[in-house]
């Protein structure tokens, strides 16, 4: 970046409602801010303004889903200098990685009158899997402070504070009294990684695990807590089975526990 | 031979990908093509086997724009097929948590996804150099907005806190009590705002549309009421399948809504305004006549104004709902699995919204069928571009593809719900 101009975002969606990108618009305190200290070279969601490449920093949401975009993601990548993924979509095949489990066929099938008109990969997957990744960022959607911090972090040339314990943490931290006598067996905190502040125990549910597996999460234990307390193996592998189904970890529990 | 085509390969300024081509021969608009190229992503047929209770969350995935509208289609429609029925107060807090998403969606469209064009800006970062404090104006109203979802459903894109019966935990009247003065704030300057609308410049065209909304005997329409058109429909919303269906167009890039035996409809702003008017809040109404909208608009382009003209409505009526509530005794009902069909629409701020479950006696979905507002107006988008067009075919075509985008804006769509049943183009360069 040449001294004196603004470092040059870009923000591009692949398979995803679009949610993660919006966390960035829900920075009302920061928008003018953030617009103010970056150049916003491309953002289809909230201008006609395209600027070519090369990008300083790429935000990209979703997943890749179609050939097409295993392709589009390779030329994004060399446009940019940092790329950040952003949201389970795009770090872990997001919800639309059901379709992993299954024959996507069935699906088109289910879905679309002629399904041969339909081009679509057998599986969803993580930008990780086709291009290297400077950066991921987990949440269904992801939280918007986290999101300033990875920006800010970027501008001042540091590496994002992104805790990685788990929302058993933050419940802690919140005073909760833990739900499992409250609300039922089914949390997934003590093996969700942080990020959004407890949010459903402190609403009174248990957690189903938006931001994805935590590091080193041991989910055979939780999954043995959780049989003891009468919840079926079908039950499990649901629970397993939500916006992160197919982070390694969460994956590799629901079909241990399919068997 | 004159041929001239409008294309643009990538919409900008819309929730989600699509693109758009506009063919004109001899002075005759021959083709007209809203093109999608987002991926679908098969929420119908991964929602097979879940259960009841996951549904609210999944089916928020559909749109990170409106999860509350999805949220409280879905919840209603699974009460209907078990035969909950939930207590007024649960019914109001919904409907304050659908105000909520309403002021910040609406502000997000009026104002950076539908302004930038009336006044010639590529987007609001740009408006803002010229227009700043219209922009943070409209910055906090969206952040009202925000903050209602937030409290009430505790986040503002997904929220957890919306159960089948009711909500997981209900705020108490003193944690929404500082929601009021924000709301009494953004009111006035969504007054502000429906002045600014109004003064815009607006494109000399009307349209005959047969408008689609709900109706109900005393609300302005957001969680409840009746099917009801402009031509006379008036329906109970499980007769929606007799009266509504989704078809193959020939150049087959997606299915389109239509009226059965009818055609294209609209649903949206200008269709829930025209349906019902009549039951805006006082200062909606007035706020309404000030801007010359009348009892009846039919000028797309002036959906921003009705727009503006609902964030006043959901700003007054979520401060009727803070200042008359008391926290419900009971946040859920009893909710006991029943086998059956069950149906919803909702009024989600681009329309309506239908969801129908058929689920078994423990309450997992057999099947599920969701219909958009974007896939119900998608046909009558075409409709529009080729109206438009036809009279401005000799418009330059740089001037011309801004005014399609502007006109396919109207209808503030939102792709990615469109996608979990829309067939995959992949036409893109
Ligand atoms: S991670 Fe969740 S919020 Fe983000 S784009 Fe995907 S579905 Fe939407
Ligand atoms: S409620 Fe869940 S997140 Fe909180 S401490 Fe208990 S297990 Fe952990
Ligand atoms: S508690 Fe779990 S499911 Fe709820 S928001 Fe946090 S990470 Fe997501």
């Amino acid at each position: 970046m040449a001294r004196g101009s603004k470092p040059r975002l870009a923000v591009w969606k692949f398979a995803s409602c679009d949610g993660c990108q919006l966390s960035l618009l829900d920075c009302e305190d920061e928008l003018l801010e953030v617009a103010g200290a970056l150049e916003i070279a491309n953002f289809a969601e909230v201008s006609r303004a395209v600027a070519k490449g090369p990008y300083d920093l790429s935000l990209v949401e979703g997943s890749i889903t179609t050939p097409h975009d295993a392709e589009r993601i390779h030329r994004i990548r060399r446009a940019s200098k940092v790329l950040v993924s952003i949201g389970a979509c795009a770090t872990a095949g997001g919800i639309q990685a059901l379709r992993n489990f299954k024959d996507v066929n069935d699906y088109v099938s289910i879905v679309y009158a002629t399904p041969a008109y339909i081009e679509t990969l057998n599986k969803s997957t993580p930008i990780r899997d086709h291009v290297a990744v400077d950066f991921e960022l987990r949440g269904c959607p992801v939280s918007k402070t986290q999101l300033v911090e990875v920006l800010s972090a970027y501008l001042n040339g540091r590496k994002p504070d992104i805790p990685n314990y788990s929302v058993c943490v933050e419940c802690k931290l919140k005073g909760n009294v833990c739900g499992l006598i409250a609300f039922g067996p089914t949390c997934l905190g003590p093996v969700t990684q942080a990020g959004c502040g407890a949010l459903c125990p402190t609403y009174h549910r248990g957690c189903f695990g938006c931001f994805g597996p935590k590091e080193a999460a041991n989910t055979a234990s939780l999954a043995a807590a959780w049989r003891a307390q009468q919840v079926t193996n079908e039950q499990l592998v649901r629970q397993f089975r939500g916006f992160n189904a197919c982070a390694e970890a969460f994956r590799k529990e629901s079909e241990a526990n399919e068997r | 031979m004159s041929v001239k085509t409008i294309k643009v390969d990538m919409l900008a300024r819309v929730e989600g990908e699509g693109g758009l081509t506009v063919k004109v021969k001899d002075g005759k608009v021959t083709d007209v093509k809203v093109t999608i190229f987002e991926p679908p992503r098969f929420f119908e047929a991964f929602l097979r086997g879940r259960s009841y209770d996951e549904v609210i969350d999944i089916v928020a995935r559909i749109c990170g724009i409106c999860p509350v509208a999805y949220q409280m289609s879905a919840a209603q429609a699974i009460e209907d097929a078990f035969g909950v029925t939930v207590s007024e107060e649960v019914r109001q807090l919904r409907r304050l948590l659908y105000c909520g998403e309403w002021i910040e969606s609406h502000a997000l469209h009026v104002f950076f996804l539908h302004a930038p064009d009336f006044l010639g800006y590529q987007d609001a970062v740009a408006m803002a150099r010229d227009h700043l404090p219209v922009v943070q104006r409209a910055l906090r109203i969206k952040k009202t907005g925000n903050d209602l979802v937030a409290l009430v459903g505790g986040r503002e894109i997904h929220p957890v806190s919306v159960r089948v019966g009711g909500f997981y935990k209900v705020p108490t009247k003193a944690e929404l009590a500082p929601l009021a003065e924000k709301l009494k704030w953004a009111r006035d300057a969504a007054i502000e705002a429906v002045m600014f609308t109004a003064g815009l410049p607006f494109p000399d065209f009307e349209r005959d549309y047969e408008y689609v909304a709900l109706r109900h005997p005393h609300d302005y329409p957001m969680n409840d009421g009746r099917l009801a058109s402009s031509s006379g429909l008036d329906v109970a919303v499980r007769e929606y399948d007799q009266h509504f269906e989704e078809q193959h167009v020939a150049h087959s890039t997606a299915l389109h809504s239509i009226r059965t035996g009818r055609g294209p409809y609209l649903v949206g702003p200008l269709a829930r305004y025209n349906l019902n008017h009549d039951r805006l809040s006082p200062i909606a109404n007035q706020v309404a006549a000030g801007a010359g909208l009348g009892p009846a608009c039919h000028n797309p382009f002036k959906s921003i104004i009705v727009r503006a003209v609902e964030i006043v409505y959901a700003c007054d009526e979520a401060l009727r709902i803070i200042t008359s509530y008391e926290k419900p005794a009971q946040a859920v009902a009893d909710v006991r699995p029943a086998p059956g069909v069950g149906y919803a629409c909702t009024e989600a701020p681009r329309g309506i919204l239908f969801h129908r479950y058929r689920v078994n006696p423990r309450g997992q979905v057999l099947d599920a069928k969701i219909v958009p507002p974007t896939s119900q107006n998608l046909k009558m988008m075409e409709a529009d571009l080729r109206e438009f067009v036809t009279p401005r075919v000799t418009t330059p075509v740089e001037a011309l593809t801004r005014q399609c985008e502007q006109v396919i804006r109207n209808f503030d769509p939102c792709i990615s719900c469109a996608t979990h049943f829309l067939r995959l183009n992949v036409e893109r360069e």
